[in-house]
Parts: structure tokens; C-alpha cells; sequence
């Protein structure tokens, strides 16, 4: 009798496990990328297809970007500020290991931002750590970070993925194995398809929802539309294809979500050479360009015109798209006025996105339309880096700049547009050392207009940022203040 | 008969596509240089027969034009071929068993030994991406062909007595070749010529849709097919027509071939 009451008690368990199972929600989820990264280490590589994968999910710094794109504390769980504005004090969450094991503690910090600002370092944006003169572990949990000079956005620097805590004991193998404090650990990489994470358990914050992470890449647009349709992928995050969108909408099996980004999309015009060295020819540029029917046309409608580089939804912006309305009769005339009554000849050449193939056709046609004829040529991101970014070898070209707040790099003349104007880089020298919220939005809105009035580069549009997921995925991140996919909030809807 | 049905339906396909292009110099019913993006994506309509692309260019014109690309790539790349190869291999046959004739031979072997259209994206990838590089990939796979044809067609007729007649009558080899060999393998080139002019056109389309034929703003049907690639599912005529372009010009060049050498083979004609 006891050996049946067993059986049937194994029996129920079974049941009940499996009713269990029907009710719970799935746990893992595969998300699609364009692009894969070229290794895995964040501090040392200006790829942002590393912290597409990484970036809040694996790698923590002392402060971090939220969803709306604010900084919030990271690992860093409170910190002061001295009087004058060059000392902040971080106190360190408690209980953070790093995913080997380890704790995670002053000395690992000191070490990442030693590491990053030091004079053979490969981070990418060595100028976030420009400022800093020291960091000391005071104990522990504390670190203090003294700069030379008071520095308005530091906290916000700390938030970028170049600046997040790494431990010295893991960093050798930091491309291929990372160890960071996230809440998923890297578990697996096979090259050219996907990279696997896992939930840690030991997680100091709220843990993860979910147990599995893979993320898939995928560049192509057709194959892209495909996987997604096919249900292969259950979420694609910056969805190449805008004119697939509407279908996707239609079809309720999807949830379609079209975020703001940082990516200020720019006809970059190269200001060293003749005749774009000629502020007229530069203004005649910027108006011989229909900026509606290149959002129509190349994005599918999907985009935000901007008439300076700064992000629309940021609360300093300025809409300056007046300055450069379509006219392409004034644009004629200011050519003659230039001494270019006939046009002239350049180059156009253009990266992969289809925002720059497509809106490449489309301005080449706008500007031919007042006596420019530009020869356009295709790049493969590594051509492009090559000639145009290091090279300088290049008329115009198409790209959008995703890191946030970038205008900074118009105070930079070495910059692959080659921008060289003293006033403009005295006023960022000046910002940076500001820390009053009214003067930093004022100087803002000078730079803006500044380089809007020089018509240093023809201002395109506010790149889009569509995702395509599941309709039972909740939690995804729907703007894109920062190059991220954070997973830690997502989870499966019942 | 049947190679007279093939020459007439072969020759009509491709006349249609020839005066298209044509035409298109002196006339296209839109302009294809300028864009139209509030009529994009258009199905066919009275004003634009095959319907507007993803730029509201209308496609009628954007395939007129892009058969004057098609044809032009591929007449130049044939005429490469023709031009370099048929010497080749008249010499090659003159000088049968020679070092010179190995040479020929054997270089010959070398370009067939590559895959063409791999050889194509490497000379388009080096010094990048335009119609005259297509142009040159595709010619220079031609070459081989030529020269074995004309080589194996011209040995046969080496041994013939009205050559060995002109030898004794003190003709050197070159104008023997230029003479007496030549004009009795036109022939073959001419059917020859037909099969590689389509297989140009594939090629030239080909190299377009990867991205590395001929650059905006002119016109071609393979960057047509490639830009139509992601909006199949919702407009499908942007690739439809193109598609049939292609499949029709190649139809038409490929049965015209056949017809051509039924007609010219002596064989058939003797039977009928």
C-alpha cells in the first residue's frame, strides 16, 4: 500500500510540476543585433557593438545611463562633492562580487580609472578621463577622485560604457572571457553568430528575470526581416529595414517600438578642402537639401529633422532648422556668389546603413539639382574608418554620430570634418569647467547655433531607433540614450 | 525549321531590349536622374505603366536605362574578349606545338581556372566599384573562351588544301590567318559572341546587385533587384519587372545563339 501511496504521490508531484511549468513564463530569450562586436572589451575599443552586448548586462561603472537616458548611481551608491567641485567621494554599493567570485571594492576601481586614463591606454574616449589628477582608495568602499579642474559632466562620463569597473585579476583575458558585476555573466561566443549570457545569481541589485540571454547578429536587412518574421528571433534591437516597420505593426504577433537616439545624422563635409573651406559653399550645400524627402525617402518616414548636432528630445536643444531651410534657388545663387555659378565636381561616399545608401542617392540627386554632381562610392565600415575617418580623403559622406552629447568634437580640428574655429573651442573649454545648470544650457545653445551658423557639416536628422520584439516582451529599453541592450528588466509576459 | 523559330523569337526578344535602349538616348517617359519621393512605391498606374520604386522614379524608364547599361557593359566586355582573344588563338593555331602556342594555351587555363565572378569582386573590390571595372572583370574572362574557340576552329581548317595551297603559293601565317582562317571560323564567333553577350549581362547584373557594377545615379537592373530586396513582400513589382528584363534579354540572347548556329551549321542546312 505505502509503495502505491509512493507512486501516486511522485505521480501528483509530476503533474503538479508540469502544470508548473505551462504557468511559468519563458526564461530566455534571443535578441538580434546588426553587428557583432569585434572582441569584448568595452575600455579599450571604440566599437559600439561591444556595449550593445555588454553594456548594464554584463559591465557596471560607478554611475550608469537609465532608459530616458539620466545618470543614475551604478556601483558608485551615493557620493559629495566638495565645495569646489574637483573632489567627489564615491561610497561603493555593498556585497558586489565580480563573477568570478571576487569582491569587487576601492581597489578595483582605482584600478579601472588608472587603467583607462593612463598614457598607454587604449580606451576609446580617453577625453572622459581627461580631468581626473587622482583616485585613492580611502578603504574599501570609498574612492575618491580628485580632479584639476572642476568638470561639470564628470558623473555623466562615469556613466559611459568606456568607463566601467573591470578587475585586475581577469583582465588579461577581458576580449574573449569578460568578468564584470552585472547581472548576466558571459557564458559562451561563437564568432560570426552569437554570444551567450547567463543570469548570475550572486547579483548585488535586483537580479535578472530571466535565465538565458543570446544574442544573435544579423546585418543584413532581408535576412533580418526574415528571422524576425520566422520568429527565429524574439526581439531585433535597431531593426535595419524602416520600410518593413508597417508590417510589422499590422501583425499582432509583434510589438514595434521606435525609440529616440543620439545619432545626429550628418552630411559630414570635409572643411580643409576647396571649395568646402568656403562658408558660402557650405550654406549653399546645407539649403540645397531637402531634409523631409530624405527622411521620407530613405527612412521610411522614421527620423526627427535637426538643423544642428544636438539630440531633439535633449532639454537644451535649439531648433535651428530654419537656418537651413530647402531653397535650392538661394543655394543656386550662393554658389555664383561663391564663384561657382556652373557647380562643381566631388565625393560622396557612403558607409553600409541604409540611411546613408539610400539618403546618399537621395542628396546626390538633390545636389545635382543645383549644379553639384558628386561621384558616389560604397565603403564597408572598415574602407570608410580608413579613408574617410583617419584618411580624410573624402568631399562629403553620410554618418550618425550615436555617442551622446557629442558636440564636443566640433572643438576638435583634427576631427575627420576638420572643424577649426577658436571661439567655438574656447566655449567648450569654458564648459567644461562650468557646473551652474543656467550657464551650461546657455553655452549650449551658443555652441549650437555657433556651428549651425557655419554651416560646418548639412544637418540631417534625429536617426529613429526601431525594435521589433515579441509582443509578450516587456521590459526592453525603447530609446537609446546610449549604445545598450539592457536585459535586466526584461522579462516574458503569461 | 526549328532553328528558324529560335532565331525569330530569340532575335525579337532581344531587338525589343536593344531599341529599348536605344530609345532611352533620345527619349524616356521620366526622367531617372531626379526623384520623386511623394509618388514612391506606385504600383502600375496610367501614368507610370510598371509603377515607381522605393525613390518614385518610375520603373518603365529606370529599365530602359538600365538596358543601355546592361548592353553596354556587355558589348564592351564581348568586344575585350573578341578583340584579344581571336588573335590569341589564331596565333596559337598558327604556331601549333610551339613554346608560344603553350604559352597561350596555358595562361588561357590559368583564367579559366579562376571562378569568374569571384575574380570579378576582387578587381571591383581593389580599385573599386564602377561600370568600366565590371567592364574589365567580365572582358577579361572572355578572353579564354575566344581564344580556344578560334584556336580549335582554326587547326582543322590549317590542314585544309586551299591553305595548303596559299602556303605554296608563299603566304606567310599571319596573312593566311587573315586571310583564309578568319573569315571561315566568323561563324562560330558570331554564335559564340551571342552565348557570352547574355552571359555579360548576367554577369553585369550579377555584380550591380553585390554592389559593385555600375554606381548611382545611372540605372542598372541588378542594383533595381537589390534595392527591391527588402519591400518584396509588399511591392512586389519593383523587383518583378526587372526580374523579367533580365530573364527575357538572356531568353531571347541564348535562343537567338541556338538559332545562329542551326542556321550556320552546314549540317542542318544540308538537311533541310
Amino acid at each position: 500500500m505505502s509503495f502505491k501511496i509512493i507512486k501516486l504521490g511522485l505521480l501528483s508531484a509530476a503533474a503538479l510540476s508540469a502544470s508548473m511549468g505551462m504557468a511559468l513564463a519563458k526564461s530566455d530569450i534571443v535578441v538580434a543585433l546588426q553587428l557583432e562586436p569585434p572582441h569584448l572589451d568595452p575600455t579599450s575599443a571604440a566599437a559600439g557593438a561591444i556595449d550593445s552586448v555588454l553594456y548594464s548586462n554584463v559591465f557596471e561603472g560607478l554611475t550608469r545611463f537609465a532608459s530616458d537616458g539620466s545618470v543614475i548611481p551604478g556601483l558608485a551608491a551615493s557620493w559629495e562633492i566638495s565645495e569646489d567641485g574637483k573632489t567627489y567621494t564615491f561610497h561603493l554599493q555593498d556585497g558586489v562580487t565580480f563573477h568570478d567570485g571576487s569582491a569587487m571594492d576601492s581597489a578595483d576601481v582605482k584600478f579601472s580609472l588608472d587603467r583607462a586614463r593612463a598614457e598607454d591606454s587604449a580606451n576609446a574616449q580617453k577625453a572622459l578621463f581627461d580631468g581626473i589628477e587622482s583616485v585613492e582608495a580611502l578603504d574599501p568602499a570609498t574612492v575618491q577622485v580628485t580632479l584639476s579642474e572642476p568638470n561639470g559632466s564628470f558623473l555623466f562620463n562615469m556613466a559611459w560604457g568606456d568607463a566601467v569597473i573591470v578587475a585586475p585579476e581577469t583582465i588579461a583575458d577581458i576580449k574573449t572571457a569578460p568578468v564584470g558585476t552585472g547581472a548576466f555573466k558571459f557564458s559562451n561566443w561563437v564568432q560570426g553568430d552569437k554570444i551567450d549570457l547567463e543570469k548570475n545569481a550572486d547579483y548585488w541589485g535586483a537580479p535578472a528575470k530571466l535565465d538565458k540571454v543570446s544574442f544573435k547578429f544579423i546585418s543584413d536587412p532581408t535576412a533580418a526581416f526574415a528571422a524576425v518574421m520566422a520568429e527565429d528571433v524574439d526581439a531585433f534591437v535597431g531593426f535595419p529595414a524602416p520600410e518593413n516597420l508597417p508590417q510589422f505593426e499590422a501583425d499582432p504577433r509583434f510589438q514595434v517600438l521606435v525609440g529616440s537616439t543620439e545619432g545626429e545624422t550628418i552630411l559630414s563635409t570635409n572643411n580643409k578642402m576647396p571649395p568646402f573651406d568656403n562658408v558660402k559653399v557650405r550654406e549653399a550645400l546645407a539649403h540645397a537639401i531637402d531634409r523631409q524627402a530624405i527622411i521620407d525617402g530613405a527612412m521610411f518616414g522614421y527620423g526627427t529633422p535637426i538643423g544642428t548636432h544636438f539630440a531633439p528630445h535633449n532639454p537644451d536643444y535649439v531648433d535651428l532648422t530654419g537656418m537651413s531651410g530647402y531653397d535650392s534657388e538661394l543655394s543656386k545663387k550662393l554658389l555664383a556668389e561663391a564663384g561657382f555659378p556652373d557647380g562643381f565636381k566631388t565625393t560622396l561616399k557612403l558607409p553600409p546603413p541604409s540611411y546613408a545608401r539610400r539618403g546618399g542617392e537621395i542628396i546626390a540627386a538633390q545636389l545635382r539639382a543645383v549644379g553639384i554632381e558628386t561621384e558616389i562610392s560604397n565603403l564597408e565600415w572598415a574602407q570608410w574608418l580608413e579613408q574617410v575617418f583617419k584618411g580624410k580623403d573624402f568631399g562629403l559622406t553620410i554618418v550618425s554620430h550615436t555617442e551622446p552629447f557629442d558636440i564636443g568634437i566640433y572643438a576638435r580640428p583634427d576631427y575627420y570634418f576638420q572643424y577649426d574655429n577658436a571661439d567655438f573651442q574656447k566655449l567648450m573649454a569654458d564648459l567644461a569647467v562650468t557646473s551652474d545648470p543656467a550657464k551650461r544650457s546657455e553655452m549650449l545653445k551658443q555652441a549650437q547655433e555657433t556651428i549651425s551658423k557655419d554651416y560646418v557639416n548639412g544637418y540631417l536628422f534625429e536617426l529613429a531607433f526601431p525594435t521589433v520584439a515579441n509582443a509578450k516582451v516587456m521590459g526592453l529599453w525603447k530609446d537609446a540614450p546610449t549604445q545598450a541592450t539592457d536585459l535586466t528588466a526584461v522579462y516574458w509576459e503569461d | 525549321m526549328k532553328g528558324n523559330r529560335n532565331l525569330w523569337l530569340g532575335g525579337g526578344l532581344t531587338l525589343i531590349f536593344a531599341s529599348a535602349a536605344l530609345i532611352s538616348f533620345l527619349w524616356v517617359p521620366y526622367d531617372t536622374t531626379v526623384l520623386d519621393i511623394a509618388n514612391k512605391i506606385k504600383g502600375p498606374s496610367g501614368a507610370h505603366p510598371l509603377g515607381t520604386d522605393h525613390f518614385g522614379r518610375d520603373i518603365l524608364s529606370m529599365i530602359m536605362v538600365g538596358a543601355r547599361t546592361s548592353i553596354a557593359v556587355a558589348l564592351v566586355a564581348v568586344g575585350i574578349g573578341m578583340g584579344l582573344g581571336v588573335p590569341l588563338g589564331l596565333t596559337a593555331a598558327a604556331k601549333k606545338g610551339s613554346l608560344l602556342d603553350e604559352l597561350i594555351m596555358r595562361g588561357n587555363d590559368l583564367v579559366f581556372a579562376f571562378p569568374s565572378l569571384l575574380i570579378a569582386i576582387m578587381i571591383t573590390a581593389v580599385f573599386g566599384a564602377s561600370a568600366l571595372n565590371a567592364i574589365i572583370a567580365i572582358g577579361i574572362f572572355n578572353i579564354p573562351v575566344f581564344a580556344r574557340l578560334t584556336r580549335s576552329g582554326a587547326l582543322s581548317l590549317w590542314t585544309r588544301d586551299y591553305v595548303m595551297a596559299a602556303r605554296v603559293a608563299g603566304k606567310g601565317a599571319a596573312r593566311i590567318s587573315a586571310e583564309h582562317i578568319l573569315p571561315n571560323v566568323t561563324n562560330l564567333l558570331i554564335v559564340q559572341g551571342t552565348i557570352q553577350f547574355s552571359l555579360g549581362i548576367l554577369a553585369e547584373a550579377g555584380l550591380s546587385y553585390v554592389g559593385l557594377g555600375a554606381q548611382p545615379p545611372t540605372a542598372s537592373w541588378g542594383r533595381m533587384l537589390a534595392d527591391s530586396q527588402t519591400m518584396i513582400s509588399f511591392a512586389p513589382h519593383m523587383a518583378l519587372f526587372p526580374g523579367l528584363a533580365i530573364l527575357l534579354t538572356v531568353l531571347g540572347l541564348n535562343l537567338m545563339g541556338d538559332g545562329l548556329r542551326d542556321m550556320f551549321d552546314p549540317k542542318l542546312r544540308r538537311a533541310r
